[in-house]
């Protein structure tokens, strides 16, 4: 008993302090309400420790199977929670300035975190789905949380419809896998589907749906209709919150589910995620360049991201997986800083989310100009950045793997891709202000920030330490 | 017993089994509207005594034979069908509160043996049951068509449905004790003497159950769905005759059913306080040993504290019913299953066994 | 054949009839009465297999409470639905799509040959509540609690979402109310007995 509690340690904690902010948040004036956020922060550093404490190279396999505890969720749980931790920094004063610094903010992001948490350790369909209900559940009610204006309204409601719809579908996908093959445990599919047990026919429907309901939490085409609104409508703080931590979770499952669960299907589903990595890349790059919003291009850029990211995952070797680890963490630490310098940016009644208010940002603050320049270079791929390596991982995967052809789309997009982001680089150094209101942001804020683009600079140049640790996590994970 | 039993079995083959499972019926439920008929009589005298009046004492001897006039009475009114009512619903509405009512009687021991289902989740099964006479209220209020009897239902279907989780609870209480759903098996557990009946470790449970059970009844001073000041009469506004008479067979009965089942649950049932009384046998026939006599007994004391309070308290007003059992019973029950839970893994367990 | 297997039918004509009325009913009161007796029926169903905790557990919760506030919510509302039935037609060629494609779907899985799992196996011995319960609370202690969490999720979204509290409102609190002594109320005066004069 006491290994098994051992292995959802991290998560018993955060589902602890959850519990306890809730109440505590009750006994707080909305004066004080930061007692509430720190007491988060806390938490969070809390858990940090314990995935960091606990951590161990041999995989562990708890509460008959439902849980596995393995290097892959370590890595995962630790960037999911430093990424949530960053997002309220940044965020704060934005929320301050929105009536949205309240407690059951908190207290739904660390909900959130939680299913993430269970998404990234879970050993069958059943915890993947629970997990997966429990993250999508507060996001949804996150994105609805600011309710004096309809677009938030309208994006959740968006986000909700079609997110019942993939959760529907995921569930229709795993009964049929599970009619097949007599379980959902994850191991024991994987036991079945490699042994050529089940009927094809079922496995193959079955496949289908699951691949949709992953497709469709990744935001990849087909299924990325909800992606742009959603990150428009809702309040940039929960579109922080969307676009970076959830990616993780999302690998994770995507990851246990079909290279883990489903390996002997190998065959199918690659060729399902060629489709979707391709039209990913091309729509995702192709409509960004259209958009004048900045919430709204940086969703299209994450659609063509995690088609990306997806090519990795069809070289279906290790080497691939570890890219497309890579390539996720890569992209999460970006988006944070993207964000970041958007909510920066952003004060009381202003929301500095159109493409235009970059313009001249070099005049106003050199500093944040270069924090955003390092930023988009990155997302474009711009050596000697994170994104660049990242690209060039996976890359590399997907060319050992022989599939060339795909690699010289996925060039060919990137360099379309690159495109909007140097776009925006050059408002910002070559054009006149439009607003030349000072910025102003708390110190916290800024420090974090400027070390998370700083960062991109600095494991762009010195990629081998996050590689190894992702090369680690993929080779030692259960799956 | 058997041996006149036995020729009849033989004689009807396969049918034997509906047949005697309907003759149980018949053999519980016919007591059980004399019981009802008078209970009604015996209310109105406790409140007539209790208000220093003489209550019904013309028809019959002592006024025994009131609840038969009245009934009497009943049959011969018209019923009268409001313009725009629904006649379906409003004819199946009475129909849906006294079934449950019913049926909820099928798993109730009034002795060792005498049960028509002894089933296994029988407590499950009667909170069911009982959960679903609320229909019959909404659906009345719903099909008469008039406002009055509208927010009668809708009052009574939320107070119904937040009293019953007070009341779940209660008995989640009992059935860690007895460590079973199944009656019988709960009575059982607290054989031994009047000091091993559940009601002395889960006393407050024992008063939630009670008050939650006025309250599902929409008895006094809970009787906000009738609230004759306010609302007329609530959902049975528009009913009269027989129409009516059985929306109130329906609230005694649910009545008589708290009481049988807070006996059971926690008085001992038909177990006599004194074991020892069990000794007293004359010809192996103990009259105050084990049996239906101490069932009685408990369930008249159990209707009495009803007739008690319904003459003692004024009724709440709707946001004070609401505030009981949201914020007071069920924070209260739940601390209660932490408490005889964590009590039942220290040394004091046999105490709440 | 066997009585059990006629009730069987009984009942299954009872449940697939009523699942009719659900959708075709104009009425939404009447539509949600249907879905109740569907699912009583389905429960009457489950009982006949001998799932006795379970189909008491459906009553209980869906019948029970549910429905019971699916019921409230329809009264109070005034859905008008000949509105909503207004495009019935315009959606049909899709809808039968779907629904033709999802039946096509069935019956290939079907024809294609007996799926793996087989059949779902004999009862425990004794109480299926304590079967259950043992499942649940055992082997699926993990995922039955984060279905608790993920209702308190719910809890939370939900009044996050819809409680204001409203400036200038006025609200009585019964709390206090209730906590109110005869001595904060009712002043008692000694006040002596007054001659008359004359």
């Amino acid at each position: 008993m006491k290994t098994e509690l051992n292995a959802i340690l991290p998560e018993i904690a955060v589902l602890v302090s959850a519990c306890v902010i809730l109440i505590a948040d009750l006994f707080v004036p909305q004066a004080k309400r930061h007692v509430s956020f720190w007491l988060t922060q806390f938490a969070l550093l809390a858990t940090i420790w314990i995935v960091v404490a606990t951590a161990q190279v041999a995989p562990v396999r708890a509460f008959s199977g439902m849980v596995v505890d393995d290097m892959l969720s370590d890595v995962l749980k630790l960037f999911a929670l430093v990424a949530v931790s960053l997002m309220l920094f940044y965020s704060r004063a934005y929320l301050m300035a929105r009536g949205l610094f309240r407690g059951e903010m908190f207290v739904l992001t660390l909900f959130a975190l939680l299913g993430m948490m269970v998404m990234m350790s879970a050993g069958s369909f059943l915890t993947v789905y629970l997990g997966l209900e429990l993250m999508s559940l507060s996001l949804y009610a996150l994105v609805a949380m600011q309710r004096d204006s309809s677009a938030p309204s309208e994006a959740a409601m968006k986000y909700f419809v079609l997110g019942a719809l993939a959760s529907g579908m995921l569930l229709y996908g795993v009964s049929m896998i599970y009619g097949a093959t007599g379980s959902v445990d994850l191991d024991r599919v994987a036991e079945a589907t490699l042994g050529g047990q089940g009927n094809r026919t079922l496995l193959a429907f079955g496949l289908v749906f699951v691949v949709s309901g992953i497709a469709f939490k990744l935001g990849v085409v087909p299924y990325h209709m909800w992606v742009p609104d959603v990150y428009h409508g809702a309040p940039t703080a929960v579109t922080l919150l969307i676009g970076t931590a959830p990616k993780l979770a999302a690998f994770a499952f995507t990851l246990r589910v079909l290279a883990g669960a489903l390996k002997g299907l190998e065959f199918d589903w690659q060729g399902m995620l060629v489709v979707l990595a391709l039209l990913s890349m091309v729509l995702g790059n192709l409509v960004a360049i259209a958009q004048s919003n900045i919430k709204r291009m940086l969703a299209y850029s994450t659609i063509a991201n995690m088609g990306f990211m997806l090519m990795g995952f069809l070289a279906a070797d290790l080497n691939g997986y570890s890219a497309a680890l890579f390539y996720t963490v890569a992209y999460v630490l970006t988006s944070l800083a993207s964000f970041g310098v958007v909510l920066l940016l952003s004060r009381e009644g202003f929301e500095a989310d159109l493409i235009e208010d970059f313009r001249g940002l070099n005049r106003r603050s050199p500093w944040w100009a270069f924090i955003m320049l390092l930023v988009m270079f990155s997302l474009a791929g711009v050596p000697p950045t994170l994104g660049f390596y990242a690209k060039f991982a996976v890359l590399e995967a997907a060319v050992n793997q022989g599939f060339v052809w795909l690699a010289v789309v996925a060039v060919l997009t990137s360099v379309v891709g690159a495109f909007y982001y140097l776009r925006i680089v050059k408002l910002m150094y070559f054009d006149d202000p439009v607003d030349d209101s000072p910025i102003v942001a708390r110190g916290d804020a800024r420090a974090l920030l400027s070390a998370n683009g700083i960062a991109l600079l600095v494991l762009g140049i010195l990629p081998q330490y996050l590689m190894g640790l992702c090369t680690l996590a993929v080779t030692q994970s259960y799956f | 017993m058997d041996a006149l039993i036995a020729p009849v079995r033989d004689l009807l083959g396969p049918a034997w089994l509906p047949v005697w499972t309907l003759v149980k019926i018949v053999a519980l439920v016919v007591p059980l509207i004399i019981g009802v008929a008078y209970l009604t009589f015996w209310e109105r005298k406790v409140i007539g005594w209790m208000q220093v009046r003489i209550g019904p004492n013309r028809v019959g001897p002592w006024g025994l034979l009131q609840p038969f006039a009245d009934t009497a009475k009943l049959m011969f009114k018209e019923i009268v069908v409001p313009t725009g009512a629904n006649r379906y619903l409003f004819f199946i509405a009475p129909m849906l509160a006294i079934g449950p009512a019913v049926a909820a009687w099928a798993v109730v021991p009034l002795t060792d043996t005498l049960v028509i289902a002894d089933i296994n989740a029988g407590l499950l099964y009667i909170i069911a049951m009982t959960s679903m006479g609320v229909y019959g209220i909404i659906l009345a209020g719903w099909a008469s068509n008039s406002k009055y009897a509208f927010l009668g239902a809708l009052r009574s279907a939320a107070q119904i449905v937040s009293y019953e989780l007070a009341m779940g609870f209660a008995l989640v209480a009992v059935l860690m004790c007895a460590n079973s759903l199944n009656l019988r098996e709960i009575v059982a557990g607290q054989e031994g003497g009047a000091a091993h009946w559940y009601v002395w470790p889960l006393l407050p449970m024992f008063v939630v159950y009670i008050v939650s059970g006025i309250a599902e009844t929409n008895r006094h001073p809970f009787d906000l769905a009738e609230g004759e000041s306010e609302i007329v009469a609530g959902f049975h506004v528009e009913y009269s005759g027989v129409a009516f008479a059985v929306f109130f067979l329906a609230e005694y009965m649910s009545m008589i059913l708290i009481a049988v089942l807070a006996s059971v649950l926690f008085l001992g049932g038909w177990l006599s306080p004194f074991p020892q009384l069990n000794d007293l046998a004359i010809g192996g026939f103990a009259p105050l040993g084990d049996g239906l006599l101490w069932l009685g007994v408990k369930m008249a004391f159990v209707l009495l504290i009803f007739l008690w309070v319904r003459a003692t308290f004024p009724r709440y007003r709707y946001d004070q019913v609401m505030r009981l059992g949201w914020k007071v019973f069920i924070p209260l029950t739940l601390v209660w299953i932490g408490f005889i839970g964590t009590m039942m893994q220290t040394r004091f367990a046999p105490m709440f066994h | 054949m066997l009585f059990s297997t006629a009730v069987f039918y009984v009942f299954a004509a009872i449940l697939v009839f009523a699942a009719l009325c659900v959708i075709t009913v104009r009425n939404p009161v009447h539509a949600a009465l249907w879905l109740v007796l569907s699912f009583f029926t389905a429960a009457a169903i489950w009982l006949l297999l001998g799932a006795e905790f379970l189909a008491i557990t459906l009553v209980l919760v869906y019948v029970g409470a549910v429905m019971v506030l699916f019921l409230f919510v329809i009264m109070m509302l005034d859905v008008n639905f000949e509105d909503l039935r207004r495009d019935f037609r315009s959606y049909l060629p899709v809808g039968a799509a779907v629904g033709l494609l999802v039946l096509l779907e069935m019956v290939l899985v079907i024809v294609a040959g007996t799926a793996g799992a087989g059949s779902a196996g004999s009862l425990p011995a004794g109480s299926n509540t304590q079967a259950l319960g043992r499942l649940l609370y055992v082997d699926y202690v993990y995922p039955f609690e984060l279905a608790a969490v993920l209702l308190l999720v719910a809890i939370v979204a939900a009044i996050a979402l819809t409680y204001r509290r409203r400036r200038g409102a006025k609200v009585q609190d019964p709390g206090a109310q209730v906590k109110v002594r005869r001595e904060d109320r009712v002043r008692l005066l000694e006040m002596p007995a007054e001659k008359r004069d004359g």
